[in-house]
């Protein structure tokens, strides 16, 4: 399970900080398809990075942390941000955004499957190493040929799938995936999401996909949440917020999806997201929100808190529902 | 027969690539014959997946590359008809707009030098004052207007402003085609749907037709009138755009149709994606063949002619999903 207290996260710059990631405050369960959705520049990828501890400079955590904790072949085990590093690959691991293009691209597939993947026992050669990546690689309907080619031999669709079987290989407890499909056509991001899908199957850990592509989200995700300048406004299970969406801007987005067999007119969102460098105070969606008051321009941002069992939001005129 | 504003028949477009000795061809537009009537704007849209010849058709539109085989006619100018091409009339009449509005334009420029540039060197205006009043209109039309655009420079707009910016520029001219090459895929998705109404407003308007290149099959069900399929340099179908996504008349089409991931309607597990090979370029048979699940020998031996399946729609398939009417 992640857990995610309270974190604050922004970059620093000799212009000031720039608060990327502010009070996100909510779980990944076990067992679950986690999605985050959002514009550009709402510090999806910031929030990613912070789960899997690449905090280096100018990123830095200002407030709370992240915890890591689950249990592998039967032995529990706890991380906090700071040691998450201990655990990567075998509890947590992370498909970066543009797959395709983190391999190198002179190197052979399988020197890279070598550099990454530890033996399982001293006495282990490279040969019996790779026969298990090949193995697992056929399960993944991949051709292990794959492994002896250079990825510039390989399609974009190709590189992604073994980036993706270099992740998952070591089973981890967490997979996070940074736009898996972006760059890639419609019927190759069909075929990764549905492997994706399948490996979270098999091995029921937890799948975390950022993706700004609400078309995909819908697809593949158990919950989701949806980030807009920096903090979560809505969160639940993915379904209930296509079907009816709480937060104002939530409403707008997804009243805004063009969708195939659908020709009534849509409308976008007017304005744009705030600057991160000096956000106004209060509510951060006020400037494009049809229902703003003075309230929502000058008080503090409203709380992220539960609105129906399973539901969070933040906003100041939705009230917590009493069953 | 109408008048066509623009007619693309037999087009064939060829690549060569690699060295001396792994020298290999790549047909990347093959036989492509498309057109649009005068007189009536509409919007057509080229969807297919990358590498199948979208931009290599659109550039040749607009003159960056010469056609190999067949030919383009504008308004009844051939293009390879030297002497009736005039590039200052040609500017005039097509104008593209790109991809990615952040390369799109430089740094180093304030954005208003663009629009003045088109203004002043095309000849439309004479003055500077002239040119501030038809620039003013412009931009009005597209949501923004002369006072906030003067003197900034490209950071100090988001992807939805600039890509607005870049049509506002487009339209000065007053053109009769618009080359939109994927204009919305850098954009986010609540911005998106503002910039795809524009193109419907702007077309009335402006009385422009827009050819609108995007693997977005969503937006481009909500925008279009015709929608074309290519595929592997091909065109494979051609129709209005309800009817073919409704109905897909090509296999290819049908797949790709199930492979958006649309809101409402949840995908059906583990149906076989056959990946995309190389070689399909240079297939003589149906390119499509191979990872066609209703192929046959014939499909296997020859290439399929165009088949037309009347109201207006046609495709290159032995076995056409949808009957002729």
């Amino acid at each position: 399970m992640l857990k995610i207290d309270h974190l604050s996260a922004s970059y620093k710059t000799i212009d000031g900080n720039i608060h990327v990631v502010k009070d996100c405050n909510f779980e990944i369960r076990d067992n679950e398809i986690f999605g985050i959705a959002g514009e550009s520049g709402c510090g999806k990828s910031t929030l990613l990075k912070t789960l899997y501890d690449i905090i280096e400079f100018p990123l830095e955590i200002d407030e709370g942390k992240v915890i890591l904790s689950g249990t592998k072949n039967g032995q529990d085990f706890r991380f906090e941000s700071g040691e998450i590093r201990k655990s990567w690959w075998n509890q947590i691991s992370y498909v970066p955004q543009a797959a395709q293009s983190v391999l190198n691209p002179i190197v052979r597939l399988k020197d890279q499957f070598l550099d990454s993947i530890p033996k399982e026992s001293k006495e282990e050669t490279p040969q019996q190493t790779l026969a298990r990546v090949a193995k697992y690689m056929e399960g993944l309907n991949l051709s292990p040929d794959v492994l002896d080619a250079y990825p510039f031999q390989l399609s974009g669709g190709m590189r992604q799938r073994a980036v993706i079987a270099l992740a998952t290989f070591m089973s981890p407890n967490v997979v996070l995936a940074d736009e898996p499909t972006t760059a890639l056509d419609v019927v190759v991001q069909r075929g990764i999401l549905m492997m994706l899908m399948d490996l979270q199957k098999q091995f029921k850990n937890t799948l975390v996909i950022v993706s700004h592509d609400m078309g995909v989200h819908y697809q593949i995700t158990d919950r989701m949440g949806i980030m807009y300048s920096g903090s979560f406004v809505e969160l639940g299970p993915t379904e209930d917020i296509f079907e009816d969406p709480i937060h104002p801007y939530t409403k707008m987005l997804i009243g805004a999806l063009p969708r195939v067999g659908d020709k009534s007119q849509k409308v976008g969102i007017p304005g744009r997201p705030p600057a991160l460098k000096n956000p106004p105070p209060g509510c951060r969606f006020a400037a494009r929100c049809p229902k703003a008051t003075d309230k929502c321009r000058q008080d503090p941002a409203p709380e992220f808190r539960e609105i129906r069992p399973g539901r969070f939001a933040a906003c100041h005129y939705l009230e917590p529902e009493v069953n | 027969m109408a008048e066509k504003l623009l007619e693309i028949n037999h087009v064939s477009k060829e690549f060569r690539i690699g060295g001396m000795l792994s020298r290999k061809k790549i047909l990347a537009t093959d036989d492509v014959s498309l057109s649009i009537d005068a007189g009536k704007p509409v919007i057509l849209s080229i969807v297919g997946e990358s590498g199948c010849g979208k931009s290599t058709l659109c550039k040749m539109i607009l003159r960056l590359y010469v056609a190999d085989k067949g030919k383009i006619t504008l308004l009844g100018h051939d293009y390879a008809d030297k002497k009736s091409y005039d590039p200052h009339q040609f500017r005039l009449d097509v104008q593209p707009i790109f991809q990615n509005p952040f390369e799109t334009f430089s740094m180093r420029k304030t954005v208003d030098t663009y629009l003045y540039n088109t203004a002043l060197r095309l000849g439309i205006c004479k003055t500077r004052a002239e040119a501030d009043k038809l620039i003013d209109e412009t931009l009005h039309n597209v949501g923004m207007s002369l006072q906030v655009v003067k003197g900034k420079y490209m950071t100090q707009f988001s992807g939805g402003e600039l890509q607005r910016i870049s049509i506002a520029r487009a339209l000065l001219t007053r053109p009769k085609l618009i080359i939109a090459d994927e204009p919305v895929a850098a954009i986010d998705a609540s911005m998106k749907m503002n910039i795809v109404n524009l193109f419907k407003d702007l077309k009335e308007q402006y009385q422009v037709s827009f050819i609108y290149i995007t693997h977005d099959l969503s937006t481009a069900y909500y925008v279009s009138d015709y929608i074309a399929t290519l595929y592997r340099g091909g065109l494979i179908e051609y129709g209005p755009a309800k009817e073919l996504m409704d109905e897909p008349a090509h296999p290819y089409t049908e797949l790709l149709m199930s492979a958006v991931p649309r809101v409402g309607d949840k995908w059906k597990e583990n149906t076989a994606m056959p990946d995309m090979e190389n070689k399909e370029f240079a297939l003589t048979c149906c390119k499509f063949a191979p990872r066609c699940p209703y192929a046959t020998d014939e499909c296997r031996k020859d290439r399929p002619a165009e088949t037309d399946l009347g109201n207006e729609r046609m495709v290159r398939c032995f076995h056409p999903l949808v009957k002729k009417t």
